[in-house]
């Protein structure tokens, strides 16, 4: 063999071991979650000092045992509930305020982080009266989705070439009307990208949550799993499946938009 | 307002020249009202509290009871004095820095690899995404179970490959312990800045990058001198998120640590929540986390920045 060609074998083989290790290091909590969630427990408690008892793979049949502990005995399919109700409420008001403001090609505020706030909100939650309830959350939500929303739907409508709706209005529409009928059939993807990250935004919450909400019934589930799913005990099967659930459906999803998100977060920092 | 009466036009063509010019075709007008909205919630629920935040910084302000008393700098004075709170500071700056300096190496590498063209491309991006999309909290919740004092996989990997004797108390030791958060954070913060840093390499145009490769410059070289300084914009993006997520970050020490061994391990957020939550010093818990401000004031005008940029470069 050439010289040459061995390097180039040689660069395929480092490009698939790097490659390999990025995948491993993404996916092993995964799939200690997975592995955990399913493993009987005299299989899951074994401790680390034991050498022959593999914690890597099912030394026992899996069971479904965590899962129906969690679905049947916890609250949560609750604070499944919850974090729809609070998620969707701050996706409506999100998009009826963030798409006008996106429009107008605003620049709001930086976003200002939850942890700068969360002392002094719940001074105002508790003076509106809103401790332990849902409702604060909708009302504080929107604080970080709202900017972060118009910063990403500007980029969305920028990509939109003015001359379509110049067109529009030359043929007669008013600007209101040709925002309507040209811009915002252009922008769905947009909007649709918007309203999904307003709402993974609203689970990766946990700070305010934590701040403003305390019994186990109006929880949501990044605060219920993490501080209200162990009772009296560990148990680590039921903690992992819930992680496990809940997790792989946003991440599914995540994958749909995160293009189109990054399209509308980088508009500006990489020129064309 | 001309707004309604508007709109009901506009579903067919309107007829040329006999409308008359309303409100909503003043464009300076329109953008306003269109703001006004969002820039008002956020003004009331962010402004308002941000000022509330810092005249709690200046009071005795404890939580149940309503009370205002100003105690000028007394809390600022206190909490500069605290070794805990000093502690703290520099951890806060410790795990910022040291994440986004690994983040940063990591995700450079990884946007390179996932440049190429490689079977299974896809599938590697798409696994590769997985720490930032799940929540956060339940990914700390994974890894306090993979750092189990009794039970950490990690340790039983290290023993049986033969690579220690002993038992790893990951989270009982502070060092180790700041080593656990880091790691979380690096995890969970580079798949983000690899995505932005793809996109970012994906854009500077092929003609440039094939000049240089014609002209002979080597791997580092066209990493160096043309990839990276185009790439800078992109670079800010991701580390200003990256700082912005990290240096705020409550979930992670509270759930993995809860600020311990022994308060060694806290971070400005979490020492804020500690005083002026659990502790009900809520005058004290907002001068700490104002600590923050400076941090995220740059931040902020470093956004600010780059949105300029776009508006002048279009």
């Amino acid at each position: 063999m050439r010289p040459r060609r061995v390097v180039v074998i040689l660069k395929r083989i480092a490009l698939y071991a790097t490659a390999g290790f990025f995948t491993l290091l993404s996916i092993f909590p995964f799939y200690w979650m997975l592995v955990t969630a399913f493993k009987e427990d005299n299989d899951l408690y074994v401790a680390g000092t034991v050498r022959d008892h593999i914690p890597w793979i099912f030394n026992e049949p899996p069971t479904l045992e965590h899962y129906q502990y969690l679905l049947g005995d916890t609250a949560y399919l609750v604070w499944v509930r919850n974090t729809l109700l609070v998620g969707a409420a701050v996706v409506v008001i999100t998009l009826l305020l963030a798409v006008p403001a996106g429009y107008a090609l605003a620049r709001l505020t930086g976003r200002i982080p939850p942890t700068l706030l969360f002392i002094p909100f719940s001074r105002v939650v508790s003076v509106l009266g809103l401790q332990n309830s849902l409702w604060a959350l909708v009302l504080v939500y929107p604080t970080f989705t709202i900017p972060f929303c118009t910063w990403l739907l500007m980029g969305f409508f920028r990509s939109i070439p003015r001359d379509i709706e110049e067109q529009a209005m030359i043929d007669g529409y008013s600007r209101l009307a040709a925002i309507r009928i040209v811009v915002l059939p252009l922008a769905m993807s947009g909007v649709l990208t918007a309203a999904f990250f307003s709402f993974a935004l609203v689970m990766q919450d946990f700070v305010y949550a934590l701040t403003f909400i305390s019994s186990v019934g109006k929880m949501t589930v990044s605060l219920g799993i993490p501080v209200a799913l162990f009772r009296d005990v560990f148990n680590w099967g039921a903690m992992m499946a819930a992680a496990l659930i809940t997790s792989v459906p946003i991440a599914i999803v995540y994958n749909l938009f995160i293009d189109r998100f990054i399209a509308g977060l980088t508009t500006g920092a990489v020129k064309g | 307002m001309a707004l309604p009466e508007q709109a009901p036009a506009a579903a067919r063509p309107a007829p040329l020249a006999l409308r008359r010019a309303t409100l909503a075709d003043r464009e300076g007008a329109l953008g306003r009202l269109l703001m006004a909205p969002a820039f008002l919630y956020v003004i009331l629920l962010v402004g308002i509290p941000f000022v509330l935040a810092i005249l709690l910084s200046f009071s005795g302000a404890r939580s149940g009871s309503l009370a205002f008393s100003w105690v000028g700098l007394y809390h600022f004075a206190t909490i500069i004095r605290d070794d805990q709170f000093q502690r703290t500071l520099v951890n806060t700056l410790i795990f910022t820095v040291v994440s986004q300096i690994l983040v940063m190496i990591l995700a450079t590498t990884a946007a390179n690899v996932l440049e190429a063209a490689f079977v299974g491309k896809r599938a590697v991006r798409m696994v590769l995404l997985l720490p930032w999309a799940v929540p956060v909290s339940l990914a700390t919740m994974a890894w306090a179970w993979i750092f189990d004092s009794t039970f950490s996989v990690i340790n039983w990997t290290l023993r049986a490959g033969g690579l220690m004797k002993g038992w790893i108390y990951w989270l009982g030791d502070t060092e180790l312990a700041m080593a656990a958060i880091i790691i979380i954070h690096v995890w969970r913060m580079f798949p983000f800045a690899t995505v932005v840093l793809l996109a970012g390499l994906t854009a500077i145009p092929t003609e440039i990058r094939e000049a240089a490769v014609i002209d002979g410059a080597s791997f580092w070289r066209r990493l160096f001198q043309v990839n990276l300084p185009l790439l800078l914009p992109v670079v800010a993006v991701a580390v200003l998120f990256g700082v912005v997520f990290t240096s705020t970050d409550l979930s992670v020490v509270y759930l993995l640590t809860r600020g311990g061994p022994y308060n060694s391990t806290h971070v400005l957020s979490s020492l804020a929540f500690q005083r002026g939550i659990l502790g009900g010093d809520l005058g004290q818990g907002a001068a700490i986390a104002l600590f923050l401000l400076p941090a995220l004031v740059l931040v902020a005008i470093g956004l600010l920045r780059l949105a300029r940029r776009s508006e002048v470069g279009g």
